[in-house]
């Protein structure tokens, strides 16, 4: 009797179901979506508008602060400006007169250049102008070699040179240019600076290190002691430094420049405000993300709609694939790669989406198109693990359902 | 379907007259020399919650080789009857031996290997796959065997010249006739050298001319040593066929296999 009865257990060993190969379960499970593609298409389109919002953010965000380094490493990051501070009574500093020959007397310092705002010298288009609106426009006394520091160019024109700096001639700054009205120069473009006409001979672009140059009438330093009653004092010292000693010059430049007071000199570092602002950007950036995630998880949930009643449609093919043979667990398998195949598509399509989108943006910008591979491949990932958490139920109601139930009463 | 009593005694007349029929009457076969038969229902009846009982008391043997038609109007029980023969639903009680496998006693995953190797389904409705050519359809009867995806679709190119539709296989199912279809569904069906062929109506939704082409299909799958079983409403269908059992309220009220056969429609019959 034993021997019947392992014999009988040999016999049912034998019915062990096959298993699909994974290729065969791709195909099953993507079968249900090539018989319905508008259905795919609607489907996989809230997940696509998900992921292409959180990829163009990610996109946008990536290619502009590549663009921020491209244009922080232009202007270079060794840039450090000294300025008088306020002393110990809080009243305005001055800074010695021979606080740039000291600076540059330093050994990592690379160049210098200063700029004297010449107070009580107001700008204006012209005599007509009431004195009150002067727009907060500064003259400054500057040296020639100013645009080598802080790296301006200039947009229109020249810029002052040795036949210029002796004679009343202006250089504007481009918010300086745009709110006297100077659009275009000619050689009788003038502006009245502290009651002198000078005449324009060019306007620069946005000085990104130096931005207290863009509202500012610039004229040869000579001319504004001449004309405009300079006194030879920097407001701003631009001083240029060996990139690898930065920090240094930083600590010991204010000491230099008034080795008597030292703290009477503010000292900074313009690129720091720059990569500042992009720090500011980013809670924007998280909103937009966060929105993104939510088209993403309504995406999710229509993928999970589509598959509960693709399930129910199909009855009449779940039963017949339990006729040929289909364990419960092949069943489940189909709907499970179904629906990871359907988020997936949305995936795919969003990633493509997102970064069409980040391209035209960074086009239309002009910045450089960056898109980390981490988002393209991190968005494709979670879409497939979104499908899988949106097939789990429909898999299993679909796993569960009786053969014969699904075949339907005849 | 209700069983009342004198009914019920008949129906116990005709299990009884039916049981010698099997080949064999104690535990399963277990030997090779003697197969036993295809299929063998003792006492079997299948209950629904609700109270209605679909089959009740059934006791019915069919041999290897055999051609047979399970006959009877709709609410008979006769799909009832196929779903169990095709192990896709297991008894309320009795037991239920298909190639000597107690299907009672086997799991879910045991049972779908069962299907999977030695039963085939035809069904009324075809279940093909739209947009998917007929080789691809009936190469799917053998997704679930374990046979390499080349193979399939070599056995299922066999499968379709076996059913004179060689010349249809890159066909969509929408291209072809109901007839053909139908003869597709039965490729799928046999692509897989089943032992046991169930058709339930293959010819319901065919006109009479693709339906006599289907059921020659049926005859020469028979003659090549399968077991086929027709579940039809249909009798003259079923007159055609070497052997008819006749369901009706859930119980078999004849069976032309067996000498004790008028009795039981007499007293079954209304």
């Amino acid at each position: 009797m034993t021997g019947l009865a392992r014999r009988r257990r040999d016999r049912r060993a034998q019915l062990r179901p096959a298993r699909l190969s994974p290729a065969d379960r791709l195909r099953t499970g993507s079968s249900g979506l090539r018989a319905r593609p508008t259905r795919v298409v609607l489907s996989a389109l809230g997940i696509a508008i998900g992921i292409a919002a959180m990829v163009a953010v990610v996109g946008v965000s990536s290619s502009g602060q590549a663009e921020l380094d491209q244009r922080i490493s232009r202007l270079g990051t060794n840039l450090v400006t000294v300025e008088p501070g306020s002393d110990l009574f809080g009243g305005a500093a001055k800074l010695p007169e021979e606080a740039r020959a000291r600076i540059d007397r330093m050994p990592e310092v690379e160049h210098t250049s200063q700029v004297e705002l010449v107070g009580g010298a107001n700008v204006y288009r012209s005599d007509l102008v009431p004195s009150g609106e002067s727009g907060g426009i500064g003259a400054y006394g500057v040296d020639l070699d100013l645009l080598e520091a802080v790296r301006a160019e200039v947009d229109e024109g020249v810029w002052l040179n040795a036949a210029t700096t002796d004679h009343p001639a202006v250089v504007l700054g481009a918010a300086a240019a745009e709110r006297l009205g100077v659009h275009r120069i000619t050689p009788d473009t003038l502006v009245l600076v502290g009651g002198t006409y000078f005449s324009v001979v060019g306007v620069l672009e946005r000085a990104e290190l130096a931005p207290e140059l863009d509202n500012a009438a610039l004229v040869g330093q000579e001319v504004a002691e001449e004309v405009l009653g300079a006194k030879g004092e920097a407001s701003t010292v631009y001083v240029r430094v060996d990139p690898d000693h930065v920090e240094r010059v930083r600590d010991e430049v204010g000491r230099n420049a008034n080795p008597e007071k030292p703290n009477e000199a503010r000292v900074s570092r313009p690129s720091d405000a720059l990569e500042a602002r992009q720090a500011a950007d980013q809670t924007f950036q998280g909103l937009l993300l966060g929105l993104g995630g939510v088209a993403l998880l309504v995406g999710g949930v229509g993928v999970a709609n589509t598959m509960v009643i693709s399930v129910l449609e199909r009855r009449g093919e779940i039963g017949l694939r339990r006729a040929l043979g289909a364990t419960r667990r092949d069943i489940r398998g189909q709907f499970l790669v179904e629906a990871m195949t359907l988020s997936a598509l949305g995936g795919v399509f969003g990633v493509l989406l997102g970064s069409l989108a980040t391209g035209g943006y960074a086009l239309l910008r002009g910045w450089p198109v960056s898109l980390p591979w981490w988002a393209g491949a991190g968005a494709v990932v979670a879409t497939v693990l979104i499908g899988a958490v949106a097939g789990i139920v429909p898999a299993l109601r679909a796993a569960s359902q009786h053969p014969t139930e699904a075949l339907g009463a005849g | 379907m209700t069983a009342e009593k004198p009914e019920a005694a008949a129906t116990d007349s005709c299990e009884a007259a039916a049981r010698p029929s099997t080949a064999v009457g104690g535990p399963a076969p277990t030997t090779t020399r003697d197969p036993g038969p295809a299929v063998e229902f003792t006492a079997v009846s299948r209950h629904y919650p609700g109270g209605v009982r679909a089959l009740d008391g059934v006791g019915l043997g069919i041999g290897r080789g055999e051609l047979l038609a399970i006959v009877g109007p709709s609410g008979s029980g006769k799909s009832t009857l196929l779903n169990l023969l095709g192990t896709l639903d297991a008894p309320t009680s009795g037991t239920v031996r298909v190639f000597g496998y107690d299907v009672g006693a086997l799991a879910d995953d045991q049972l779908s290997a069962l299907r999977a190797r030695w039963i085939g389904f035809v069904f009324q409705q075809f279940h093909l796959a739209p947009n998917v050519y007929a080789v691809d359809n009936v190469a799917d009867g053998l997704l679930y065997s374990g046979v390499p995806a080349r193979t399939r679709v070599r056995l299922a190119l066999r499968a379709l010249e076996r059913v004179g539709l060689a010349d249809r296989a890159y066909h969509r199912p929408h291209e072809l006739s109901g007839g053909q279809k139908q003869r597709v569904a039965i490729a799928r069906a046999v692509v897989g050298s089943p032992r046991l062929l169930l058709a339930d109506e293959p010819t319901g939704a065919l006109d009479t001319t693709s339906g006599e082409t289907v059921m020659r299909v049926l005859r020469e799958l028979h003659g090549d040593g399968v077991t086929v079983v027709v579940i039809t409403h249909d009798r003259e269908l079923a007159a055609a066929l070497p052997r008819r059992v006749e369901v009706r309220d859930g119980r078999v009220v004849s069976d032309s296999a067996l000498p004790g056969d008028a009795p039981c429609r007499t007293e079954a019959g209304r």
